[in-house]
């Protein structure tokens, strides 16, 4: 259910396994311009496809008062478990509510959580990777020792207990997520920063007399971006993942408020005689988690040297 | 290799040292009182500050996390609130049925694994190739809990093949109890054949690319009496790394399963305590998870250490 990782916090990759070494290639971060980025990127017809349908669901969550037929938590606008017909393009729930705009306004859950998820956990473990790698010593342990410890934790295991701490509601269930997803961002900025600060320049800003905290946020942050943002834009998808595997709990924002597991998980009780209402936001879900999975992957191969195939 | 045993040992009892603290936080986290909890409306001032004191509220917060810790380690993980059962019992009853879904998961996701990767390796980029990663993919990428309704759907309700939920332990009636498993591990299991597959395709074509097959290949040796009499052997010891790696997931993806399929493990445990703030069966669902995680890490280093000898000095 949550995206595979490895040791390091990075995705896990299949094909690294029983390799000798995790880096096939040197490190040999070259600045290219947006344009010579573009073109490397859009050679990957995944990474492109990807990309459309992010950008087609972000247009749908942004847009779904304008998209959306009917309003999505109105009862009774069609027949109940009505099939797909041209009045309702995929059907209608037991409540008689028009399930393609429950699907489009599921869409905006699935993003706020997945991306304010995300970023509360980049911010968080970035700045705890960056304290740890720069610092050292035992600050440097307490807080790796931490790291461990919610690294110990599968996801959704986590993320159920938090929801069970903090009760029900978005809110809940981004802070739920963003935990989960705080060890990793810290152990691959930790690990880039250790390899950065032998750096003969933050030598020189040192001995500049610039002082701690300027150095690691103008000279340190900088130079350890690029495997943070391929490490963001490749936790969406398991965001939006854990999203739906708590609202399928029912342990997700409560209803009516559309979200793609609660509808999976309404739509099971009626899977004998109106099975469309659990498909389409599968459909959806699957079709999010596999065009950001795909862009996530295309960002790795253009953005962090290291891990390109 | 002793040294190697004992200091991965040591890091296993310091992450789970750190996993206790971090569950006792979080169960202090939350609101209200628990001395109010277990006192229910009707009691005195006097019943109130004796029963804070037994239960050590009184004291630090560090006292109380070790007095808790010693509890957690003689195995008494509390009461149910609910039901007044012990909740060691009710979490070990519930964790075999999950147990018995993982392990089915790992058989049948190696047993789609392997065919679909060699088929994959031995015909690189033609329609199997092609064919059988395409359907890795689409597989790891369904999630598991919509992936079963749509099996359910297909299976029991379209084609009445398998039935679509419940629970038989395959100890008390194997037949039923293995029927009842086949769709909920084939949910799980091809979420795993898909990585395992994608593994097995790159480390055997990195193994056919050696010079040494070049040269038998070149002497008339079958290609596939060298995947199967030498490649293979190799290409499945990354598989081990590949469980312990993905146990976690895999236990997460068990919780959600079960739910689909009304499997009383772990999943249905927890949410229902969740539904009913029945806090110590929460707290001892998350101990006992976490615990078989780490565990379950620590064993398979331990293993891959014994069957790759490269690694032992790591």
């Amino acid at each position: 259910m949550a995206q595979p990782l490895e040791a390091d916090g990075r995705r896990f990759d299949p094909e690294e396994v029983g390799r000798p070494g995790p880096a096939a290639t040197p490190a040999g971060t070259s600045r290219t311009s947006l344009g010579r980025w573009w073109r490397r990127f859009a050679r990957n017809p995944g990474a492109l496809f990807g990309l459309a349908v992010f950008v087609a669901i972000v247009a749908m969550a942004v847009l779904a008062p304008v998209l959306a037929p009917y309003d999505p938590i109105a009862q009774g606008v069609g027949q109940p478990m009505e099939g797909p017909s041209s009045a309702h393009w995929a059907g209608t729930d037991s409540f008689g509510r028009d399930i393609w705009s429950r699907i489009i306004y599921g869409s905006r859950v699935a993003l706020i959580v997945g991306i304010v998820a995300v970023l509360l956990a980049m911010v968080i473990g970035v700045t705890l990777g960056l304290i740890s790698g720069y610092y050292g010593g035992w600050i440097d342990v307490v807080i790796m020792r931490v790291m461990d410890g919610l690294f110990a934790f599968p996801i959704i295991i986590l993320a159920i207990a938090m929801m069970a701490v903090m009760g029900f509601g978005v809110r809940n269930v981004i802070i739920a997520v963003a935990v989960g997803f705080i060890a990793p961002f810290a152990r691959v900025t930790r690990g880039d920063v250790l390899a950065v600060k032998e750096e003969p320049y933050i030598e020189a800003a040192r001995l500049a007399g610039v002082g701690s905290l300027a150095i690691i946020f103008q000279h340190v942050l900088p130079n350890v971006m690029a495997p943070i943002i391929v490490q963001g834009a490749l936790r969406v998808s398991g965001a939006i993942i854990t999203e739906a595997g708590l609202s399928f709990l029912g342990l997700g924002p409560p209803p009516p408020t559309p979200a793609w597991g609660r509808m999976i998980a309404e739509g099971q009780t009626f899977i004998v005689m109106a099975p469309h209402i659990s498909t389409f936001p599968g459909i959806a879900l699957m079709l999010a988690i596999v065009a950001l999975n795909l862009l996530g992957d295309g960002l790795r191969d253009t953005l962090d040297p290291r891990m390109r195939r | 290799m002793v040294r190697f045993v004992l200091s991965r040992i040591g890091q296993t009892l310091a992450v789970l040292f750190t996993v206790s603290v971090i569950i006792f936080a979080l169960m202090r986290m939350i609101p209200g009182d628990p001395v109010l909890m277990r006192l229910g409306d009707d009691f005195t001032q006097e019943a109130y500050d004796r029963l804070r004191g037994e239960l050590g509220f009184d004291r630090s917060i560090v006292t109380q996390y070790f007095i808790w810790l010693g509890q957690v380690l003689r195995g008494d993980l509390g009461d149910s609130y609910l039901n007044h059962e012990r909740v060691s019992r009710l979490v070990l009853e519930a964790f075999v049925p999950t147990l018995v879904l993982v392990l089915a998961s790992v058989i049948v996701g190696i047993l789609i694994a392997v065919p679909s990767g060699i088929v994959a390796a031995m015909r690189k980029d033609s329609l199997w190739d092609w064919g059988s990663m395409g359907f890795a993919i689409f597989v790891y990428s369904m999630p598991s809990f919509w992936k079963g309704i749509i099996l359910i759907w297909i299976f029991s309700v379209y084609l009445g093949w398998f039935p679509a939920m419940g629970y038989v332990p395959p100890w008390t009636n194997l037949s039923q109890g293995l029927w009842r498993l086949v769709l909920p591990a084939v949910t799980l299991g091809t979420f795993f054949s898909g990585l395992v597959a994608r593994i097995i395709r790159s480390s055997l074509l990195e193994v056919l690319d050696q010079d040494y097959v070049k040269a038998a290949r070149a002497r008339g040796v079958r290609r596939a009496a060298l995947v199967y009499k030498h490649a293979l052997a190799n290409a499945l010891i990354p598989v081990v790394t590949v469980i312990g790696l993905q146990f976690g997931a895999l236990l997460g993806g068990a919780v959600l399963t079960e739910t689909v399929f009304a499997i009383p493990g772990m999943g249905r445990l927890s949410v229902n305590a969740i539904l009913n703030r029945d806090y110590s069966v929460v707290q001892g669902t998350i101990l006992v998870g976490v615990f078989a995680v780490v565990v379950v890490n620590l064993v398979v280093d331990l293993a891959y250490a014994f069957l790759n000898p490269r690694i032992r000095v790591a």
